[in-house]
């Protein structure tokens, strides 16, 4: 059913070779490889099809458009929204969470109102909120995580309270390989009237996801993150909030009437897409979403959640290394350090082996020092690696660790 | 090839860095990140009476090449006036972009490696870009505050 190999056929860069080694590709929660098809719609997209959408009357701006809009209908479908016009597209999950912070935020927040994030946060989910707190005078709670890295709901409790306003947490964690209690802190915000907006970039590409389920106001996610192109992000909104927001980018598409001196503006959710948007690479999206439906989310998750246990065991078995998040219930990514081989040492050393993972902070500055730590190295999977990936991986870490341990007997 | 980047005098100054630690009363204290990674420098220098290096020091987290770089660079300022220092910053900058070559027999040479990778260049030039800051900062009096950079 899931047959790996007819999958790492259908992924053309998996074929080639790093260093004279075959590539072990396992920066996934960064950007994984994009499969043959979502490659074949792009070409396709640009030799059949390419026109700007929404506006001409001619055949392939006709065409264009159905291309657009379906694709809009898949990735609906495929987040389990209600309907269409709560999905916009976007250029990444940053932008889907700026575009909230503005849209929203600059309307709807005031002073002494709070919005409440966690210690876990990207970047990207902090720091608009930081600048719309700095705009409008609301401040900014954070719910603590536990040793093991998953959150303290007991604080969560705490926090989220009458001034509370919005509540927006990471779905899945880019480090900790944590998946967060959404439902409970959905509960939670609308127990006190608060908005929730949930990043989804770790988790609509490996789990199946519903925001219908989830019950959250916002969901954000990044097309390039789920096997589709760069370029296309996606913020799904109830269409009552959204409808009551002030637009995010000013510009043509996004109007109904335009008059020298004010202008009205068009239906969801083309209220949010100013400007050519990028077409193609959501046309792409479309197809990425129809080779996840094909795999089965449910199977992905499953296939994940064994090579990140797999990895968490056997890299537990590496002396003296420091694994990140909790044993059990994790996604398919392992964020761990060595002694005395800094993580930026060790991705180097790894590439020489032909084996790609990412070192640094992962855009979790805060959570970085709440771990003690400047950097981590991480491994990330994704649906086409295997347990030799994992075995490639650890072998690369011993000799790693073996040609860094032949410079200790130095002496000044 | 992993020895051509991780020279032993790389390693060297890794395992055992001079000039290790805060200055207590520094006439030049300039902290940098690396906000890529999260590589932090902090480099500390007294000057003396004409303004010319007297001590310069380092603290920091990083990989070998950044902290490495750093024990380096402390070696090399000491004892340079404040021209010589300018210079010193300037050429290794344009070494590490290939716009010199290293000399022969010069230690920073063990550095020549790093060229290839370009993600770590940025390493490698983390603190003599703190220092060179710490120059231009205007803080120091009498220093190159004036100059733009």
């Amino acid at each position: 059913m899931y047959d790996i190999e007819e999958i790492r056929d259908d992924f053309p860069i998996l074929k080639r070779e790093v260093n004279g080694k075959p590539l072990v590709y396992l920066d996934n929660a960064a950007t994984p490889q994009k499969p043959r098809q979502v490659l074949d719609t792009l070409n396709g997209y640009y030799e059949q099809h390419n026109a700007n959408i929404h506006r001409a009357v001619h055949r392939l701006a006709e065409e264009a458009t159905a291309a657009y809009e379906s694709a809009r209908e898949k990735v609906a479908c495929f987040l389990g929204a209600p309907e269409t016009t709560g999905l916009i597209f976007t250029r990444s999950t940053t932008e889907s969470i700026n575009l909230v912070a503005h849209a929203w935020g600059r309307k709807n927040l005031h002073e002494e109102d709070e919005i409440v994030l966690t210690e876990t946060e990207h970047h990207s989910n902090l720091v608009p909120w930081q600048l719309a707190a700095q705009a409008t005078g609301a401040k900014l709670r954070f719910i603590p995580i536990r040793e093991d890295g998953t959150l303290d709901m007991e604080e969560a409790q705490r926090l989220i309270g009458s001034r509370t306003k919005l509540v927006s947490c990471v779905h899945a964690s880019n480090v900790l390989g944590t998946t967060n209690p959404i439902e409970s802190l959905t509960e939670l915000a609308h127990e006190t009237g608060a908005l929730m907006l949930v990043d989804g970039a770790q988790s609509a590409p490996h789990m199946p996801v519903s925001v219908e389920e989830l019950g959250c106001e916002f969901f954000a996610c990044s097309g390039h993150k789920m096997l589709g192109p760069t370029g296309v992000g996606v913020l799904w909104g109830k269409p009552e909030i959204l409808e009551e927001m002030n637009p995010f980018l000013g510009g043509g598409e996004m109007i109904r009437e335009v008059h020298l001196d004010h202008s009205t503006w068009n239906d969801l959710p083309y209220k949010f897409e100013a400007g050519t948007m990028n077409i193609a690479q959501a046309v792409g999206l479309g197809t990425a979403v129809d080779y996840l439906d094909e795999l089965g989310m449910e199977n992905v998750l499953k296939h994940e959640r064994w090579l990140g246990e797999y990895a968490y065991s056997r890299l537990s078995e590496v002396e003296e290394i420091t694994i990140y998040g909790p044993e059990n219930g994790r996604t398919g990514l392992v964020s761990f350090s060595l002694p005395n081989i800094h993580p930026h040492d060790l991705s180097q050393l790894l590439d020489e082996e032909g084996v790609a993972i990412r070192s640094g902070h992962h855009c979790c500055q805060p959570l970085m020092r709440r771990l003690g730590v400047t950097a981590t190295s991480r491994a990330s999977f994704y649906v086409y690696n295997t347990g030799e990936d994992v075995d490639a991986l650890v072998e690369a870490l011993l000799l790693a660790r073996e040609f860094f341990g032949s410079f200790s007997g130095l002496k000044l | 090839m992993m020895r051509e980047l991780y020279t032993q005098i790389i390693m060297d100054h890794y395992r055992c860095p001079r000039n290790h630690g805060a200055l207590e009363h520094p006439d030049l204290e300039e902290h940098l990140l690396n906000p890529l990674c999260g590589d932090e420098v902090t480099v500390y220098a007294t000057f003396d009476e004409d303004g010319g290096v007297a001590e310069a020091r380092f603290e920091g987290s990083g990989c070998s090449i950044s902290q490495a770089s750093a024990s380096m660079m402390t070696e090399r300022l000491a004892g340079k006036s404040l021209e010589e220092a300018e210079t010193e910053i300037d050429n290794f900058k344009a070494m590490m972009v290939g716009e010199m070559e290293f000399p022969e027999n010069d230690e920073l040479a063990a550095l020549k490696g790093v060229i290839r990778y370009p993600s770590r260049i940025k390493c490698a030039v983390l603190a003599w870009t703190a220092f060179s800051n710490g120059l231009y900062s205007g803080e120091r009096p009498g220093g190159g505050g004036d100059r733009d950079h």
